[in-house]
């Protein structure tokens, strides 16, 4: 076993254990962080096919960013576990039957084929990302567009879902406190001057 | 090298114009105070209306493509577009007051149907998986959305997100099976893919695995049995608008996807997936029809009645020839028609803070508004597939090419179970005629919404007796692209 083989192998291994992990963790926040080794270990494979930009892209936005945020609404939220598990040991039985004849059945189809793409190796200086960008610029500019569309859409639906004008809510108007003049605070009244001593002494 | 040509972008101009004007919209309705909101729905008609303009204009019968093959506009594309338009137009129309009175008819609403139907539209021209892919997101993204838009609502919310859980899992599903074709043709292009399985593979196994993905992700999309558990869930919850929307123009844009993915890419497989269409066609017509039966809320029953139109157009696939194909195409047709106008007339019979969403709601209609009893008539007889409607002429198109192509057994399941269906539909029209009626008020409805209502039951009856014309644009365009 070359170094290379070797190196796949135990990415691969920690890469299917970690995502165990995700589904096995009792604490969100462990399979949170289970997921984000995942997404790692995913990322050393892609390194290993030479696909370095994906590679950087999986690192950076999904562990940089999504895993982030996905952390913070986890710590956020108030999960229930113990009612989200309820019924789990009544349905494993059937789960884990459907789920051992599929993985036979897909292992069968799929093992020992490949799909030959291997041994094509680039030479030294090519560059991933140009490749990439060039491509995605110039042929696969039309799905490039629509995926900018549905980016689109996600913001539409985000705000419409959770945007919503309370009429109770207390709020300052920056307009009006600027534009404010003397008048509409102080009020000016004028009274008679009346001697304070003589009040007391009539009411006695 | 120059980015884009005019040669690339004049095919696609309907999609353009979609996608400017669903943003221009989007800009213009935030300035827009609510009591003047029928600018956005007038905005969104008149969007509709030059759509209608620029596909007809554009539409030449003949098969050209953009993009490097991405995107392909030939006459099915054409038809299946015209007829997306016309039926999400009729859906503002039925569903205007219905919004209106819910708090519901709001600008999102209006750019979500536009970014929803340029979805549709890039499916129907999709030339590869990528953008099929894509404008099937596009789509599912915004119906997600609508249903869920009325957030106040418990049920609504809980079937936006069982649509959403689901339709998530398909694509999954989908995108594993493309993932496994594209490993053994080496093309992710339609043509390309059925160029490479013309000459035949070494590995017909690993095909096979990645299209029986394929198939169970395009069965979760078009709800058809043993994928069909999100149907009745969503269609009860959702707003009835939205419902109306969910069960028309997805299933054109659903069968065009269909054809370009099956007939088109995969057409040398066509042996493979006609027995996998025979499974899921046959449950889903028995299924569909029986357990229809046992509802007491229409929307649900007509959810288990859309499982089994889809069974009948999945029958018209099974003979993998050009004529099955026409028929299917023809059966979708009708069936948008049919739907719209059920749905409509629940819209029709709704009214501020009362859904009638339950079949007793229609007890005795011929009382309170004859024309509408009669109209909801011919919809349950062309659904029943009764002549002289559309249905039945929809159903003898299919039945029979699936007769041509040897399948026996099937078809006499297939009348069977459709006698079986006849019961619940009529059931409905007993109602309507033989009941008296718990509120003897006549339904009022707005001048378009009854003139739509109208033409829209009297084309069920006019295809009906005449389905020529129509049959014909279907067989012309199918033979014309595939």
């Amino acid at each position: 076993m070359d170094f290379e083989t070797f190196v796949f192998y135990s990415f691969g291994a920690i890469l299917v254990a970690s995502g165990l992990r995700v589904v096995t963790a009792r604490n969100p926040v462990h399979a949170a962080l289970a997921l984000v080794l995942a997404f790692f270990t995913a990322a050393g494979l892609w390194i290993l096919l030479e696909a370095e930009f994906l590679a950087i892209t999986l690192v950076l936005v999904y562990v940089g960013a999504v895993m982030v945020l996905f952390l913070f609404v986890v710590m956020m939220l108030d999960l229930n576990l113990t009612k989200l598990r309820e019924g789990f040991w009544s349905y494993l039985p059937v789960a884990v039957t459907v789920a051992a004849l599929m993985g036979f059945e897909m292992t069968t189809v799929l093992y020992g084929r490949s799909f030959g793409s291997q041994g094509a190796t680039e030479p030294a200086g090519y560059s991933n990302t140009k490749a990439l960008g060039s491509l995605l610029y110039t042929q696969y500019l039309y799905p490039f567009e629509v995926a900018a569309v549905i980016l689109l859409v996600a913001i539409v639906a985000a705000i419409a879902l959770t945007m919503r004008h309370r009429k109770d809510t207390k709020y300052q108007n920056p307009a009006a406190q600027v534009s404010v003049k003397r008048q509409d605070r102080v009020r000016m009244v004028k009274m008679k001057a009346t001697p304070r001593a003589e009040t007391l002494e009539s009411q006695e | 090298m120059s980015l884009v040509s005019w040669h690339d972008l004049a095919p696609m101009l309907p999609e353009i114009f979609v996608l400017c004007m669903g943003s221009l919209i989007l800009l213009v309705d935030a300035f827009i105070a609510d009591r003047h909101r029928f600018v956005t729905y007038a905005a969104t008609q008149l969007t509709l209306l030059g759509a209608v303009l620029l596909t007809a204009q554009g539409a030449h019968g003949e098969t050209v493509t953009g993009f490097h093959g991405l995107f392909i506009e030939d006459p099915v594309a054409d038809v299946l577009k015209l007829m997306l338009y016309v039926s999400i137009s009729a859906m503002l129309v039925y569903s205007k007051s219905y919004l209106q009175v819910r708090g519901l008819f709001r600008g999102e609403f209006f750019v979500l149907v536009l970014f929803a139907a340029l979805g549709m539209m890039i499916m129907i021209s999709a030339g590869n998986f990528l953008a099929l892919y894509l404008g099937l997101e596009l789509q599912a993204l915004c119906l997600y959305a609508l249903v869920a838009l009325s957030r106040d609502s418990a049920v609504a919310t809980e079937a936006a997100l069982k649509y959403f859980v689901l339709g998530a899992l398909a694509s999954g599903l989908l995108l594993y099976g493309m993932s496994m074709v594209y490993g053994v043709t080496g093309h992710l292009d339609l043509s390309g893919i059925a160029g490479v399985l013309a000459h035949g593979v070494k590995d017909h196994t690993v095909l096979v695995f990645g299209l029986v993905f394929l198939v169970a992700g395009l069965a979760f999309k078009l709800g058809v049995v043993p994928f069909h558990m999100w149907v009745p869930d969503v269609y009860q919850g959702a707003p009835t608008a939205m419902t109306l929307f969910i069960g028309t123009a997805p299933k054109i844009a659903a069968f065009g996807f269909v054809i370009r993915l099956l007939a088109g890419g995969l057409q040398p497989l066509a042996h493979d997936w006609s027995g996998m269409l025979v499974i899921l066609s046959v449950l889903s017509i028995a299924i569909g029809n029986i357990t229809a039966i046992a509802q007491s809320n229409i929307k649900r029953m007509l959810a288990y009645s859309t499982i089994s139109h889809m069974g009948f157009v999945l029958l018209g696939f099974l003979s993998g020839n050009l004529q099955g194909y026409g028929a299917a195409m023809f059966y979708v047709l009708v069936y948008v028609l049919m739907s719209l106008g059920a749905f409509g007339m629940v819209m029709l019979l709704s009214r501020q803070g009362f859904e009638a969403e339950h079949l007793d709601d229609f007890k005795g209609l011929n009382q309170r508004s004859p024309w509408y009893a009669f109209l909801m008539l011919i919809l349950m007889f062309s659904m029943a597939g009764i002549p002289p409607t559309a249905g039945f002429y929809a159903k003898l198109a299919v039945l029979s090419s699936a007769l041509d192509a040897g399948y026996v057994g099937l078809v006499v399941a297939a009348v069977l179970f459709s006698v079986v269906g006849a019961f619940y539909y009529l059931r409905i029209v007993k109602l309507m005629y033989f009941d008296a009626p718990s509120d003897p008020s006549a339904c009022r409805a707005h001048a378009d919404v009854g003139v739509l209502m109208s033409a829209n039951g009297l084309a069920v009856l006019a295809l009906g007796i005449l389905p020529q014309p129509l049959m014909a644009l279907c067989t012309y365009s199918i033979w014309h692209s595939l």
